[in-house]
């Protein structure tokens, strides 16, 4: 079986956090703990003056990429509580696909 | 479609939609709460709704955190008034007792002094945003509801805005939001640019609008943004244009657009002949602001506002998204009727892929629908208002609502569509007790004492202290609360309670979401249930005739075809409301075509603005202190344009400092700088800053960042240390990082509203420390010095209003 992954346009993530909590409602870890993580590329304006600023979540080894929810027909908390629509889930093979198509700013991860 | 109630092993799972508490807008986001025992052991999104598909924002994820915070109260709490200030003297009391101790005070109060004696406040947007007229008015009688805002400057100037020039309750951009089959319907277009104009839809869910449905149009469609914004949000790092305006300036940008849309003929002549009227008018006053004149006030590139306003004028349809800035200026409502021209010379208006319009009921009624601000609400079928309750049912007199609310004299635009005072008025009445002596506030849901609503909060816990009795409605002891009350009666959050959420207050509905009680916590009642056992023993006879929440809800709330029942099991109900409204006669209580307006058109040139003594046409006015006013006190001591306001995901205002998983993400008040700005005075990232105007000083921790315009510093609102003491003097550190303490009451346009909540100066320096002075009095002699010495010089206050009128 081939194994899952998360896949995400960080192209359009708002940094807006959620994942975190969902994440660690579902694992129930304590408030220090994170099964997925936002990071901030802080914002800069590149030499031809146009802005850059990012934001990308991605699993720590916490992650279980919520086998028992998945099993139940669910998405992952992540997934479902993402607002901005960034995050999806799949095999390697699906994810990938995903990656070829978007181009640009996108990113695999194995939990 | 999943019940709203199912059972999953030994889990209970309810399907709801939140409003609030904790605080929010009336976005009735989907939720899906587990409960076990009793206990609400986890929320997630809700995948079934319409709108959120699953989405969910940090707050109500971290919901659990709060229902059962260690500090939330959860029992009734009295405290003999001698002790106001003092943490440890509340004690535990029935609702038995609690309510009598309220009832009791009003109805001592009314026949010493008067029932307008009482004031309620209200705010935020909360529920209880829908409740505290009806608190004022069929509870105690009193027409003094408060919204204590200085100016008035939320969300209500738009109302008036949109209610004096084309009715339609509120424009909102079109995501779909009202069908069944979202983008999927027929009758969808996507909008190809969305104005942004001082809003970020992402971190705010304003009003009802569900801001992440801009990112799925970007996603989807490919739909552009243009941001008018003094910040580089997130969001305007995605769009094509960030037009970065000296805050309060824009009115100029505005109307250089309509300049520009004219110049080009980028405009709808079909519309503009049939449904508008004005437009030539509107042209002519725009030629005083060409793009070049425009640039030098809005420190905005001239050649950036062609592009800009060309970029909107060609797209086809555009949609308008106004936000908060327009209310927080004295030049406001200048900014709304551009703005509101901007939407409709287009020909989008209430088009798909424009700026939809609002229409209330379903049934053909128009239902002018709005808690607060609300005219009608529907009664047994027939349209009736808490206003016209109150006045049949004996609780007030048409003498006290026409002759005691106070500030509506001198400021009657404010209560055209308003049913509240006029805010900065009133707190002079506090202050004076000119006209008349107040006796009793309540607090229902609105802390104007903390750190998020009224200007210059100093001010107002010195007069609301000395009141003879005040009580408040919430869930978390707060500076108001804790400083100014006798009684707090416990309320129960969204998930504790039944009831209906409705998008933007019903104004402009996308949908009713039924708000299903999942779990009880303590002896907590919802907002409806407590204002009922006051009111059966205030005014049983009005009162007595609801036993339950659900009697009260389907008597006031509900549509007639929608009772709680049938809501509740379909969760999310769409309005399904069609565009083109105008046409349909969907807009005018009389069924015919057009606005509901004096001409029938939309009003470019605005016949209700002129009965107020207000010039029926737009026109920039500086910034009561800016460079343009004030150039000798911005040269040396204030020399930056302070700003405040913008929104974060983790915090609703004054509300979650206490969550730990909200809390985590900004444990600071931060104050950006820009770089530039930061490096003469020796300021780095993560250093502390003293903020300083002529009202006082405060301190929040910097963010250097090249996001904010260069002279513009912004501070975070709302924050306070829950987690400090609270007995007075400390009161959570209630002013040591407090904005509001740096704003001024009484900056009001002439019709009475707008302040300088987004267009303030200040000076800043580097600090060791938080600390800093955190003792209100130092700052209300500041207060009343800098009213004397900067308000007057700006606008004396016995300049007669000047008439611009020419009918």
């Amino acid at each position: 079986m081939s194994k899952n992954a998360l896949y995400i346009d960080f192209e359009y993530c708002t940094g807006c956090h959620s994942c975190e909590i969902a994440c660690r409602n579902e694992l129930e870890l304590p408030i220090d703990g994170f099964g997925i993580k936002v990071l901030e590329d802080k914002p800069r304006q590149n030499p031809d003056g146009a802005w850059h600023w990012d934001y990308i979540a991605y699993p720590t080894e916490l992650c279980d990429m919520c086998e028992s929810r998945v099993a139940a027909g669910k998405l992952p908390a992540c997934v479902q509580s993402c607002q901005a629509k960034v995050l999806e889930y799949g095999t390697v093979e699906e994810c990938a696909a995903k990656l070829a198509a978007k181009g640009s700013k996108a990113a695999i991860f194995l939990g | 479609m999943t019940e709203w109630k199912r059972q999953e092993g030994d889990e209970t799972i309810f399907r709801t939609c939140a409003w609030s508490p904790p605080g929010c807008h009336p976005a009735g986001c989907g939720l899906q709460v587990h409960v076990k025992d009793g206990v609400i052991t986890k929320v997630e999104g809700d995948p079934e709704h319409p709108i959120t598909r699953g989405s969910l924002c940090p707050r109500c994820l971290a919901l659990t955190e709060y229902i059962y915070h260690p500090d939330r109260i959860i029992y009734p709490m009295k405290r003999d008034p001698k002790y106001r200030g003092q943490a440890d003297k509340w004690e535990r009391c029935s609702w038995d007792e609690a309510t009598d101790l309220v009832a009791n005070a009003a109805n001592e109060i009314t026949e010493k002094y008067g029932a307008e004696t009482i004031c309620v406040f209200g705010g935020t947007g909360r529920e209880a945003n829908n409740w505290y007229p009806q608190w004022a008015n069929l509870v105690f009688g009193t027409p003094n509801s408060v919204y204590a805002q200085a100016g008035w400057s939320c969300y209500g100037p738009r109302m008036t805005n949109t209610a004096f020039m084309m009715g339609g309750g509120y424009p909102e951009i079109d995501y779909a939001q009202k069908f069944d089959d979202r983008y999927d319907d027929p009758r969808f277009t996507p909008p190809e640019v969305i104005l942004l104009w001082g809003k970020e839809p992402l971190r705010s869910n304003p009003d009802g609008l569900y801001g992440h449905a801009v990112i799925e149009m970007m996603r989807k469609f490919g739909t552009k943004l243009i941001c008018v914004d003094p910040r580089i949000t997130w969001l305007g790092t995605r769009a094509e244009e960030v037009l970065e305006v000296i805050p309060g300036t824009d009115t100029a940008l505005a109307m250089a657009f309509i300049y520009v849309l004219a110049h080009d003929d980028l405009v709808d002549h079909d519309f503009i002949d049939k449904w508008t009227y004005g437009y030539d008018q509107l042209v002519e006053r725009v030629q005083e602001m060409p793009p070049s004149r425009a640039a030098e006030i809005c420190g905005v590139p001239e050649e950036q506002i062609w592009r800009a306003a060309r970029l909107y004028g060609n797209a086809k349809p555009s949609s308008v998204c106004w936000g908060l800035a327009t209310d927080q200026s004295t030049n406001g409502a200048q900014l709304g009727m551009c703005l509101v021209a901007l939407m409709a010379i287009t020909g989008f208006l209430d088009a798909p892929g424009g700026t939809t319009l609002g229409m209330g009921d379903d049934q053909g009624n128009v239902v002018r629908d709005g808690g607060a601000i609300s005219a009608d609400e529907k009664v047994e079928d027939e349209t009736a208002s808490t206003l016209s309750l109150a006045l049949t049912h004996g609780i007030m007199s048409e003498e006290t609502w026409y002759t005691k609310r106070i500030g509506t004299d001198k400021y009657p635009c404010v209560g055209q569509v308003l049913w509240t005072v006029q805010p900065d008025e009133f707190l002079k009445a506090l202050e004076t007790e000119k006209p008349y002596k107040m006796h009793m506030a309540a607090f229902v849901s609105s802390n104007p004492v903390g750190t998020a609503i009224a200007a210059e909060p100093q001010r107002w816990w010195k007069a609301l202290k000395k009141l003879d009795f005040n009580f408040a409605c919430d869930l978390f002891m707060n500076p108001t609360t804790q400083s100014c009350c006798d009684v707090f009666l416990p309320v129960a959050t969204t998930v504790e309670h039944d009831g209906m959420v409705v998008t933007h207050y019903g104004l402009n509905a996308s949908f009713y979401g039924a708000q299903n009680k999942c779990a009880q916590v303590g002896e907590c009642k919802s907002d409806v249930e407590i204002m009922m056992a006051v009111g059966k023993k205030t005014y049983p006879e009005f009162w007595n005739r609801f036993e339950t929440q659900e009697d009260y809800d389907n008597f006031h709330v509900m549509r007639s075809w929608l009772p709680f029942e049938k809501l509740r099991e379909n969760v999310v109900t769409m309005s399904n409301e069609p565009y083109y409204k105008y046409k349909e006669g969907k807009l005018r209580p009389d069924g015919q075509m057009g606005f509901p307006t004096q001409t029938g058109r939309v009003e470019l040139y605005s016949y209700a603005y002129a009965r107020f003594g207000e010039d029926p046409l737009p026109y920039y006015e500086p910034p009561a202190y800016s460079r343009e006013t004030m150039p000798e006190m911005m040269k040396e001591q204030y020399p930056f344009v302070l700003t405040t306001g913008a929104r974060r995901q983790e915090f609703f205002h004054s509300e979650h400092k206490q969550v730990p998983s909200l809390r985590q993400i900004s444990p600071w008040p931060e104050v950006e700088i820009n770089p530039k700005d930061a490096a003469p005075y020796g300021i780095e990232d993560g250093d502390w800053v003293e903020i300083s105007s002529p009202y006082g000083h405060i301190r929040q921790k910097a963010k250097v960042t090249p996001t904010i315009k260069e002279g513009v510093v912004h501070c975070m609102h709302g924050f306070w240390y829950p987690e400090e003491e609270g007995s007075e003097p400390n009161l959570y550190g209630n002013w040591k990082s407090n904005v509001n303490v740096l704003m001024p009451n009484s900056v009001n346009a002439k019709i009475g509203f707008g302040n300088t909540f987004k267009s303030m100066i200040c000076g800043i320096k580097k600090v060791d420390e938080l600390g800093g002075p955190n003792e209100p009095e130092v700052y209300v002699e500041a207060s009343r010095q800098a009213e004397f010495e900067v308000q007057q010089v700006w606008r004396p206050a016995d300049t007669p209003i000047v008439d611009r009128v020419d009918l």
